[in-house]
């Protein structure tokens, strides 16, 4: 397994916000996190890196315990990548600079060779023209496809997307989702929250529906979205589709 | 020309520059021993520690709730007393400048690393990057940006604290300028000329920041 949760709970302060939550995911496959705002899925994506701390139940990422103390967590997010909804760029950065950081400092590769790196993944993402300006230049789905680069720059094992195109303008949200299209053929163990039920339906192996801290539901993408069973997953979806 | 070569507008300059140069000197070096405790202080104000917590904010709170006037006479009068030794007057104003303005740039320092936004420290943490290297590279060189417009106008302020050691009788630019009226009666064209002085180095400066502050805005 890439990733394991068991029991996973969450509370912010008196508000628990994940209610156990159970989730396995292979080597490739693409899981879709789909649910109304609140339902706990952006925690859940942040709870696979550490970036929220777990208030209880153990997370498992290739058989690293992430809530055992003598983790190295810097090592485990080494090889996670993460997408954020507001990109995230770092502004004083160019382009390029923003995509070689990691590997320079995380894995002490040159500035030359990471550049090197770097050319193949703007080629990847459509913006080898755009290496050398600063981030406030580029668009929205620009900014979102740097950050792709950014994540992959890494070589991580698994890709964690959190509502990557939610802040962007509906034309752009094309050319974001085809670069994740292409990285889900290519093979990339990816988690998704997402609102697109389009690239849920089309590029998820598996979809979970989480509402109220858990999981409701989850299925191959035919079976949730052509024959939801429970009640909420049902409700949900009549209103998005 | 006569009438200028005579006149205490022109006579007082020599002893004016001598000033300012002292001015110049205790507020820049005391502004560099000010920033580091300021980014130690600042920091300190930043962390989950209590005990550092603590420690900082009393620092900055004793020093922004008393008067610079008492802290110089603390620092060169009390702690002479205290340890039963002189402090040179120049060293004592150097240390005052860097206590006081350490503790407001204190505070500078914290509301710029914490005006950055939480998802740039996400973003360089879930990289890999450890806490140091995501201070180091993403948010301290941001936060610095931030931070040059009110840097300098704490050294503004600062400035203008210097002439209070003229009461330790530090040879400052006030204090150098009040020596000649003492001497001359030319109260008048003396203190003219003082505040002309200090407009030369604070105007210039002020312009300079409003003209940064803009590009920062952009």
């Amino acid at each position: 397994m890439m990733i394991s949760v068991r029991d996973l709970h969450k509370s912010f302060g008196s508000v628990e916000v994940l209610k156990g939550i159970d989730a396995e995911i292979k080597e490739q496959e693409v899981v879709c996190v789909i649910g109304p705002s609140g339902s706990g899925k952006s925690t859940f994506l942040r709870c696979l890196n550490l970036l929220e701390e777990v208030t209880s139940g153990e997370v498992y990422i290739e058989g690293d315990n992430l809530t055992d103390p003598k983790i190295n967590i810097n090592e485990v997010r080494s090889r996670v990548g993460m997408v954020f909804q507001h990109f995230n760029l770092f502004p004083h950065r160019t382009v390029l600079e923003n995509i070689t950081l990691g590997p320079i400092k995380v894995k002490g590769i040159k500035k030359k060779d990471a550049e090197k790196a770097a050319l193949p993944l703007l080629e990847k993402v459509g913006l080898s023209d755009k290496a050398d300006v600063y981030p406030e230049s580029l668009s929205g789905g620009q900014k979102q496809r740097v950050a792709i680069a950014r994540s992959l720059a890494m070589e991580p094992r698994i890709m964690l997307f959190d509502e990557p195109t939610s802040a962007l303008d509906p034309e752009l949200v094309g050319d974001v989702l085809e670069v994740m299209k292409d990285l889900a053929k290519e093979g990339m163990t990816m988690v998704v929250v997402t609102h697109e039920m389009g690239f849920a339906r089309e590029v998820g192996d598996r979809v979970l529906f989480m509402d109220e801290g858990i999981i409701m539901e989850e299925d191959v993408p035919e079976n949730l979205f052509g024959n939801p069973q429970n009640p909420r997953t049902q409700e949900f979806l009549s209103k998005v589709l | 020309m006569d009438f200028i070569t005579e006149s205490h507008y022109y006579r007082v300059m020599p002893m004016l520059f001598e000033g300012l140069v002292w001015t110049l000197l205790i507020t820049g070096v005391g502004l560099i021993f000010g920033f580091i405790l300021g980014a130690i202080f600042g920091f300190a104000r930043l962390s989950k520690n209590k005990i550092i917590y603590g420690l900082a904010t009393v620092y900055v709170e004793v020093v922004r709730g008393t008067p610079i006037l008492a802290q110089i006479l603390f620092i060169y009068f009390g702690l002479s007393d205290l340890m039963g030794v002189n402090i040179d007057k120049i060293t004592a104003s150097i240390i005052a400048i860097a206590i006081n303005a350490g503790a407001y740039i204190a505070e500078i320092v914290r509301g710029a690393v914490y005006s950055i936004d939480k998802g740039q420290d996400e973003a360089g943490r879930s990289i890999g990057l450890t806490r140091n290297q995501t201070m180091r590279y993403i948010i301290w060189p941001q936060a610095f940006r931030r931070m040059i417009p009110p840097l300098g106008n704490q050294f503004v302020i600062s400035l203008k604290d210097t002439s209070l050691f003229s009461v330790i009788a530090v040879g400052e630019l006030l204090y150098m300028g009040q020596q000649y009226y003492g001497a001359t009666f030319a109260a008048f064209e003396a203190l003219t000329m003082v505040c002309v002085m200090y407009l030369v180095i604070t105007v210039p400066t002020a312009v300079y920041l409003r003209r940064v502050e803009r590009r920062l805005d952009v």
